[in-house]
C-alpha cells in the first residue's frame, strides 16, 4: 500500500515542476516585455535576468527531487 | 593572429573576467582565477556528459555538493576575515523599520544556509533531469509505432541539453560571483 501511496505523492511533486515553468516563463516574459521598451538598458541587465531564471527553476528541480526520491528512495 | 583554440580560451576568459568585475566590483578581481576554474571544470564536465555513453560528472549530488560547499565555506570565511563582525550586518537589514528586523534577520539566516543546497541541487537536478528525459524518450523508441516521434523528441532535448549544459555553468557562476559580492560589501 505504501508503495502505491508514494508514486501518487511522486506524480503530486510533479505538479511542481510545472508551477516552476509558469515562474520560470514570467521572468523571461516580464524581462522581455522591458526589453521591448527599452533595448538599450537590456544588455546589462541579462544577468540579472539569469539569477531571476535560476531562482524559480531552483523549486521546480526541488519537487522535481522530492519526485524522485518518492519513487526510488521511500 | 590567433589559432582558433586560442580564440575560444580568449573568448572564455573574457566573458568570465567581466562577469567578476560587473557583479564584485574591481576587488573581486582577486579571486578570478577561482571562479575561472569552477566554469571551466562545470563547463566541461557537462559537455562531455552530452558525448553518447559517457558519464557526467555534475549529475551526481557527490560532486556539486562538494563544489557548492566549497564556495559556501570560502565566501563565509572570507567574508569573516574582510569585515570581522561587520559581516553579520548582512543578516540585519537596515533599511527596513527596526520592529521588522528581527524577523528579517531569521530568514535572512535560514536563506543563507539554504545558498549551498539549492547551488548544488540545481546544477545537478538541472543535467539529471536532462539525461532522464531522454532515457524517458529513448524507453519510447522500443514501441514501432512512436519511434519516430521517439527519435525526433530525443534530438530535440539533445539540442535543449546543450543550451541547458551551458547555462547550467554560467548560473552557477554568476551565484557564485553574487555570493563573493555579499562577502565583500555585506552592507545592504
Amino acid at each position: 500500500m505504501e508503495g502505491e501511496l508514494a508514486h501518487i505523492g511522486a506524480g503530486l511533486a510533479a505538479i511542481g515542476s510545472g508551477a516552476a515553468a509558469i515562474g520560470v516563463g514570467h521572468v523571461a516574459g516580464n524581462f522581455l516585455a522591458g526589453a521591448l521598451r527599452n533595448p538599450s538598458a537590456a544588455a546589462g541587465q541579462t544577468a540579472t535576468l539569469f539569477i531571476g531564471i535560476a531562482f524559480a527553476e531552483a523549486l521546480g528541480i526541488f519537487s522535481f527531487l522530492v519526485a524522485l526520491l518518492l519513487m526510488f528512495a521511500v | 593572429m590567433p589559432s582558433r583554440s586560442q580564440s575560444i580560451a580568449e573568448l572564455a576568459y573574457g566573458f568570465i573576467y567581466k562577469m567578476v568585475e560587473d557583479i564584485c566590483g574591481k576587488e573581486g578581481l582577486r579571486y578570478f582565477p577561482y571562479i575561472m576554474t569552477l566554469f571551466m571544470f562545470i563547463v566541461c564536465a557537462n559537455f562531455l556528459g552530452l558525448i553518447p555513453t559517457s558519464f557526467t560528472p555534475t549529475s551526481h549530488f557527490a560532486v556539486t555538493v562538494v563544489l557548492a560547499l566549497a564556495v559556501f565555506i570560502t565566501v563565509t570565511v572570507l567574508g569573516f576575515v574582510k569585515n570581522g563582525a561587520g559581516f553579520l550586518s548582512l543578516f540585519w537589514v537596515s533599511s527596513a523599520p527596526l520592529a521588522l528586523r528581527p524577523v528579517l534577520a531569521i530568514i535572512e539566516i535560514i536563506s543563507y544556509f539554504v545558498r549551498p543546497v539549492s547551488h548544488s541541487i540545481r546544477l545537478a537536478g538541472n543535467v539529471m533531469a536532462g539525461h532522464a528525459v531522454i532515457k524517458v524518450f529513448a524507453g519510447f523508441a522500443a514501441i514501432a509505432a512512436v519511434s519516430p516521434v521517439a527519435v525526433l523528441g530525443i534530438t530535440a532535448m539533445y539540442g535543449l541539453e546543450v543550451l541547458v549544459s551551458f547555462i547550467q555553468a554560467y548560473v552557477f557562476t554568476i551565484l557564485t560571483c553574487v555570493y563573493l559580492k555579499d562577502a565583500l560589501h555585506p552592507h545592504h
